[in-house]
Protein backbone atom coordinates (compact mmCIF):
# COMPACT_ATOMS: atom_id res chain seq x y z
CA UNK A 1 0.00 0.00 0.00
CA UNK A 2 1.64 3.36 -0.98
CA UNK A 3 0.20 6.65 -0.04
CA UNK A 4 -2.29 7.15 -3.12
CA UNK A 5 -3.61 3.44 -2.18
CA UNK A 6 -4.25 4.53 1.26
CA UNK A 7 -5.98 8.37 -0.14
CA UNK A 8 -7.98 5.71 -2.33
CA UNK A 9 -9.49 3.85 0.08
CA UNK A 10 -10.03 7.26 2.43
CA UNK A 11 -11.88 8.93 0.02
CA UNK A 12 -13.88 5.43 -0.98
CA UNK A 13 -15.09 4.75 2.80
CA UNK A 14 -15.27 8.47 3.73
CA UNK A 15 -17.92 9.69 0.43
CA UNK A 16 -18.23 13.73 2.04
CA UNK A 17 -14.74 14.19 0.84
CA UNK A 18 -13.10 13.81 -2.45
CA UNK A 19 -10.14 12.49 -3.71
CA UNK A 20 -7.96 15.40 -3.37
CA UNK A 21 -9.41 16.41 0.10
CA UNK A 22 -8.50 13.12 1.27
CA UNK A 23 -4.98 13.52 -0.19
CA UNK A 24 -4.55 17.31 1.50
CA UNK A 25 -5.26 15.68 4.85
CA UNK A 26 -2.96 12.90 4.60
CA UNK A 27 -0.17 14.67 3.73
CA UNK A 28 -1.18 16.85 6.92
CA UNK A 29 -1.41 14.41 9.14
CA UNK A 30 2.28 12.62 7.83
CA UNK A 31 3.97 16.50 7.68
CA UNK A 32 3.02 17.49 11.42
CA UNK A 33 4.42 13.67 12.51
CA UNK A 34 7.52 14.32 10.63
CA UNK A 35 7.52 18.22 12.15
CA UNK A 36 6.90 16.75 15.64
CA UNK A 37 9.91 14.23 15.13
CA UNK A 38 11.96 17.52 14.22
CA UNK A 39 11.10 19.04 17.51
CA UNK A 40 12.05 15.89 19.23
CA UNK A 41 8.55 15.05 20.24
CA UNK A 42 7.61 11.47 21.01
CA UNK A 43 4.26 10.54 18.68
CA UNK A 44 2.20 8.45 20.57
CA UNK A 45 -0.90 6.87 18.36
CA UNK A 46 -2.81 4.44 20.87
CA UNK A 47 -3.56 0.96 18.88
CA UNK A 48 -0.66 1.47 16.52
CA UNK A 49 2.86 2.34 17.73
CA UNK A 50 5.15 5.00 19.43
CA UNK A 51 7.59 6.96 17.30
CA UNK A 52 10.48 8.82 18.91
CA UNK A 53 13.55 10.24 18.60
CA UNK A 54 16.96 8.90 19.54
CA UNK A 55 20.42 9.88 19.51
CA UNK A 56 23.33 8.49 17.89
CA UNK A 57 26.28 9.82 19.84
CA UNK A 58 29.60 10.84 17.49
CA UNK A 59 31.89 8.32 16.67
CA UNK A 60 35.15 7.64 14.93
CA UNK A 61 35.11 6.05 11.76
CA UNK A 62 37.01 4.90 8.24
CA UNK A 63 37.03 5.43 4.97
CA UNK A 64 36.81 1.87 3.83
CA UNK A 65 38.67 2.77 0.79
CA UNK A 66 41.47 4.71 1.98
CA UNK A 67 41.51 3.66 5.82
CA UNK A 68 41.82 7.17 6.87
CA UNK A 69 40.04 8.05 10.21
CA UNK A 70 36.60 10.59 9.66
CA UNK A 71 34.68 12.00 12.37
CA UNK A 72 30.76 11.31 12.58
CA UNK A 73 29.14 13.93 14.06
CA UNK A 74 26.28 13.00 16.59
CA UNK A 75 23.05 11.73 14.43
CA UNK A 76 19.14 11.70 15.74
CA UNK A 77 17.38 9.14 14.48
CA UNK A 78 14.16 8.10 13.79
CA UNK A 79 12.73 5.13 15.74
CA UNK A 80 9.66 3.27 15.73
CA UNK A 81 8.35 1.23 18.52
CA UNK A 82 4.73 -1.14 17.21
CA UNK A 83 1.99 -1.23 19.66
CA UNK A 84 1.11 -3.91 21.01
CA UNK A 85 -2.65 -4.38 19.26
CA UNK A 86 -0.90 -3.72 16.44
CA UNK A 87 1.94 -6.46 17.25
CA UNK A 88 -0.49 -8.95 17.55
CA UNK A 89 -2.55 -8.07 14.78
CA UNK A 90 0.43 -9.39 12.63
CA UNK A 91 1.24 -11.98 14.12
CA UNK A 92 -2.54 -13.13 13.83
CA UNK B 1 2.04 14.31 20.05
CA UNK B 2 -0.78 11.98 20.57
CA UNK B 3 -3.72 11.23 17.97
CA UNK B 4 -5.88 13.66 19.81
CA UNK B 5 -3.25 16.26 18.96
CA UNK B 6 -3.36 15.01 14.92
CA UNK B 7 -7.26 15.61 14.82
CA UNK B 8 -6.69 19.51 16.26
CA UNK B 9 -4.20 19.97 13.92
CA UNK B 10 -6.63 18.57 10.97
CA UNK B 11 -9.27 20.70 12.08
CA UNK B 12 -7.50 23.85 12.06
CA UNK B 13 -5.70 22.98 8.81
CA UNK B 14 -8.24 21.95 7.07
CA UNK B 15 -11.39 24.48 6.50
CA UNK B 16 -14.95 23.18 6.65
CA UNK B 17 -14.34 20.13 8.77
CA UNK B 18 -16.24 19.17 12.69
CA UNK B 19 -14.19 18.38 15.09
CA UNK B 20 -16.12 14.85 14.84
CA UNK B 21 -15.27 14.81 11.65
CA UNK B 22 -11.53 15.31 11.77
CA UNK B 23 -11.33 12.85 14.46
CA UNK B 24 -12.98 10.15 11.93
CA UNK B 25 -10.55 10.54 9.18
CA UNK B 26 -7.40 10.84 11.59
CA UNK B 27 -8.81 7.33 13.03
CA UNK B 28 -9.22 6.17 9.69
CA UNK B 29 -6.48 6.53 8.51
CA UNK B 30 -4.42 4.54 11.03
CA UNK B 31 -7.24 2.37 10.47
CA UNK B 32 -6.68 1.58 7.25
CA UNK B 33 -2.86 1.31 7.42
CA UNK B 34 -3.62 -2.07 10.19
CA UNK B 35 -5.92 -3.25 7.81
CA UNK B 36 -3.29 -3.43 5.30
CA UNK B 37 -0.41 -4.85 7.48
CA UNK B 38 -2.98 -7.46 9.23
CA UNK B 39 -2.95 -8.46 5.48
CA UNK B 40 0.11 -8.83 4.85
CA UNK B 41 0.82 -5.53 2.50
CA UNK B 42 3.33 -3.30 3.65
CA UNK B 43 3.09 0.13 3.51
CA UNK B 44 5.51 3.09 1.64
CA UNK B 45 4.56 6.01 2.89
CA UNK B 46 6.73 8.60 0.48
CA UNK B 47 8.62 11.22 2.45
CA UNK B 48 8.25 9.66 5.67
CA UNK B 49 8.63 5.98 5.89
CA UNK B 50 8.25 2.55 4.81
CA UNK B 51 6.46 0.09 7.29
CA UNK B 52 7.46 -3.68 6.37
CA UNK B 53 6.91 -6.77 7.29
CA UNK B 54 9.75 -9.80 8.55
CA UNK B 55 8.95 -13.45 8.91
CA UNK B 56 11.53 -14.39 11.43
CA UNK B 57 11.99 -18.13 11.59
CA UNK B 58 11.63 -19.70 15.82
CA UNK B 59 15.08 -19.52 17.40
CA UNK B 60 16.35 -20.75 20.37
CA UNK B 61 16.42 -18.55 23.79
CA UNK B 62 16.49 -18.15 27.26
CA UNK B 63 14.47 -16.99 30.09
CA UNK B 64 17.16 -14.15 31.08
CA UNK B 65 15.39 -14.42 34.64
CA UNK B 66 14.95 -18.56 35.34
CA UNK B 67 17.94 -19.27 32.52
CA UNK B 68 15.65 -21.82 31.31
CA UNK B 69 16.30 -22.80 27.56
CA UNK B 70 12.86 -21.67 25.59
CA UNK B 71 12.09 -21.71 21.99
CA UNK B 72 10.65 -18.00 20.46
CA UNK B 73 8.13 -19.37 18.06
CA UNK B 74 8.42 -18.59 14.59
CA UNK B 75 6.75 -15.24 14.01
CA UNK B 76 6.20 -11.88 11.71
CA UNK B 77 7.11 -8.92 12.80
CA UNK B 78 7.00 -4.82 12.05
CA UNK B 79 9.39 -2.47 11.12
CA UNK B 80 9.60 1.28 10.26
CA UNK B 81 12.32 1.95 7.60
CA UNK B 82 12.32 6.03 7.92
CA UNK B 83 12.81 7.56 4.31
CA UNK B 84 15.66 9.87 3.65
CA UNK B 85 13.81 12.77 4.07
CA UNK B 86 12.64 12.12 7.45
CA UNK B 87 16.12 11.22 8.36
CA UNK B 88 17.98 14.36 6.97
CA UNK B 89 14.69 16.63 7.70
CA UNK B 90 15.00 15.70 11.44
CA UNK B 91 18.22 16.46 11.81
CA UNK B 92 17.81 19.96 10.32
CA UNK B 93 19.11 22.59 12.89
CA UNK B 94 16.60 25.02 12.13
CA UNK B 95 12.80 24.67 11.38
CA UNK B 96 12.12 24.50 7.84
CA UNK B 97 8.08 23.74 7.43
Amino acid sequence: MTKSDLVEKLSESLTNLTKKECEVIVDTVFLNMKDALHRGEKIEIRGFGSFTVRTRRAKEGRNPKTGEKVAIPEKRIPFFKVGKELREMVNG
Amino acid sequence: MTKADLVEIVYEKIGGLSKKESQDIVEKIFETMKASLKQGDKIKISGFGNFTLRDKRPRKGRNPQTGDDIEITARRVLTFRPSQILKSHINEPTKTS
